[in-house]
């Protein structure tokens, strides 16, 4: 585990009884194995649509789709009283799917490469990490539609839309702590995966992603804002819904949110990660 | 200065997995004991070296060589190497099934931290070495158990990883390709690489090693001259009616 040249100029790794994993050298471990991350990106976007016909247009196509159906559905029969429904709909759609679809593909690839932990020694934490990257890649290519259906739109440019990357960034870091400590716990307990697809599904209605928070009665509200992810979608959705940057309130709640999921996920991770081997 | 220093290694396998939550909360009360896989194991591996591991099913090699690489933490003790490692190469699959042979070498690569401008000069090589041009863009999951373990030892040779562990592999490559194993662990000694080697056939680890270590029940038996550990090891495996299994 410690690295360090010698003077014979060999790497030296050395591993001990009741060894820590400690941050610092689980990020200079992720640097070392620079190409790997690379190669772990590249096959998460290509892979995916290896037999497909379509390809990597499905990126594209996905949330445009959903959209489409979505917009048909309540712009038509239900009829929110919102403007341009449609990017008010994907703006909060698309920073969901990446959260959505993070947590649950890093729990996957963590237990997938069950086989290469076995056979290598490699950070741990790798499988999360590339898997966030490949969701902000992914994210990023379907913001593309969406820039197109506001051009159509005649949405003017704002400077606050520029305050997007910011929003994604904290919101990465939310996503990735939660998927570190998610995928950590399911190494041991399988079922984790299962339940927290339930939970996820039932997230995205008590959300408002689809509705606006105005339709549900003032009372309830309360209830709606105790839901976190109420504040990251707000957080990603205003600078380009709105045109405006979000409040200094539902920033720093948004902050302090992304902060703790990082401390418990790597928590959790120090802790377990060095039991991995038997349950692999 | 050694490439590989084990001191007294023990290691401990949890009791069982509790593979849900469910199961967990159950049956906290009355879980089975802990197991000891390994107690006490010394050893040291000096560079260029072919080091052979042989022992009973369920011995503890495997474990062994997954201390060392750094993959299971020990419960006691402390393993120290020097050098790049190699992904352990062992029987079963490869890395990933959809990627393809190719793809594969350099996935692979990048285990042992080789950028891909690197492994571009070195992948010819490497195929030419395994023998597998026909097959080398076919996904891997449709590779057979030996072409697999072909594939691994090539890249592991190829490019200078400077420890390599094999679990059992040479006896499934055929006779050619074990021939060319045995050329490049020779020019690994000279070069001062070190291969540490699993074997149940007696024949090549007595042929490949310089040295060797009997492990049975976790526990070091003999270790030194390769020929010596093999005589002794063999003398006991046919003194018992049916070779003893560790028992869980
Ligand atoms: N994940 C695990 N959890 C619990 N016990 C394990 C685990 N892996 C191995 N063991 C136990 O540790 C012991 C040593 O296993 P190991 O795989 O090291 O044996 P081996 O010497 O490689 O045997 P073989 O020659 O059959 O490959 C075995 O008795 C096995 O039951
Ligand atoms: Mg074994």
């Amino acid at each position: 585990m410690s690295i360090a040249l010698e003077r014979d100029e060999r790497v030296v790794h050395r591993y001990f009884a009741g060894q820590k994993t400690r941050f610092l050298q689980e990020w200079r471990e992720i640097l070392q194995s620079g190409h790997l991350l690379y190669n772990l990106v590249h096959r998460d976007l290509t892979v995916r649509y290896k037999r497909s016909i379509l390809g990597a247009l499905w990126t594209l196509l996905h949330p445009l789709l959903l959209t489409g159906i979505l917009v048909i559905v309540f712009s038509h029969i239900f009829r929110f009283d919102i403007e341009h429904y449609e990017i008010y709909l994907l703006s909060g759609l698309l920073p969901w799917t990446f959260f959505a679809q993070t947590t649950v593909s890093s729990m996957a690839a963590t237990a997938w490469n069950g086989p290469l932990m076995k056979r290598v020694r490699v950070p741990k934490s790798i499988f999360t990490l590339s898997t966030t990257i490949s969701g902000l890649i992914n994210l990023a290519i379907s913001y593309l539609p969406l820039v197109g259906i506001m051009v159509i739109n005649g949405i003017k440019f704002k400077p606050a839309m520029l305050f997007l990357p910011v929003s994604v960034a904290i919101l990465a870091v939310f996503t990735f702590g939660l998927s570190l400590m998610l995928s950590t716990i399911s190494i041991y307990f399988v079922d984790v995966r299962e339940m927290f697809a339930v939970a996820l599904t039932a997230l995205m209605y008590l959300t408002p992603i689809i509705w606006p928070l105005k339709i549900v009665p003032p009372r309830f509200q309360q209830i709606i804002q105790a839901n976190p992810l109420y504040y990251f979608v707000e957080m990603v959705r205003i600078p380009l819904h709105a045109g405006i940057i979000p409040s200094a309130k539902l920033l720093t709640v948004a902050i302090v949110m992304a902060l703790a999921s990082f401390l418990f996920g790597w928590l959790t991770f120090r802790r377990m990660s060095r039991g991995f081997y038997p349950h692999l | 200065m050694s490439s590989i220093v084990c001191r007294d290694i023990s290691v401990t396998y949890p009791p069982q997995k509790a593979p849900s939550l469910k199961e967990w909360a159950l049956r906290r009360g009355n879980r089975a004991k802990p197991f000891q896989a390994l107690t006490d194991v010394n050893l040291t591996i000096e560079p260029g070296e072919a080091f052979g591991i042989v022992g009973g099913n369920g011995a503890g090699k495997s474990t062994l060589l997954r201390v060392i690489a750094g993959i299971i933490p020990p419960t006691r003790g402390e393993v120290i190497t020097r050098g790049v490692l190699a992904p352990i190469i062992e029987l079963g699959t490869g890395f990933d099934g959809e990627l393809s042979g190719r793809e594969n070498i350099f996935f692979n690569g990048s285990l042992l931290g080789r950028s891909r401008a690197f492994m571009r000069r070195c992948v010819e090589e490497i195929i030419d070495f395994s023998g597998l041009t026909e097959f080398i863009d076919a996904p891997l999951r449709t590779y057979s158990t030996g072409m697999v373990a072909r594939l691994a030892f090539a890249v592991a040779t190829t490019i200078d990883a400077e420890i390599v562990l094999l679990d059992e592999v040479l006896a499934v490559g055929d006779a050619s390709f074990y021939d060319r194993c045995e050329e490049r662990i020779r020019r690994f000694h000279q070069t001062g690489a070190t291969i540490v080697f699993v074997s149940h056939d007696l024949v090549s680890v007595r042929e490949l090693c310089t040295r060797a270590v009997w492990i049975d029940h976790g526990r070091v038996v003999t270790i030194g001259d390769a020929n010596e550990v093999a005589d002794a090891y063999e003398k006991r495996m046919h003194a018992l009616p049916a070779p003893a299994v560790a028992t869980v």
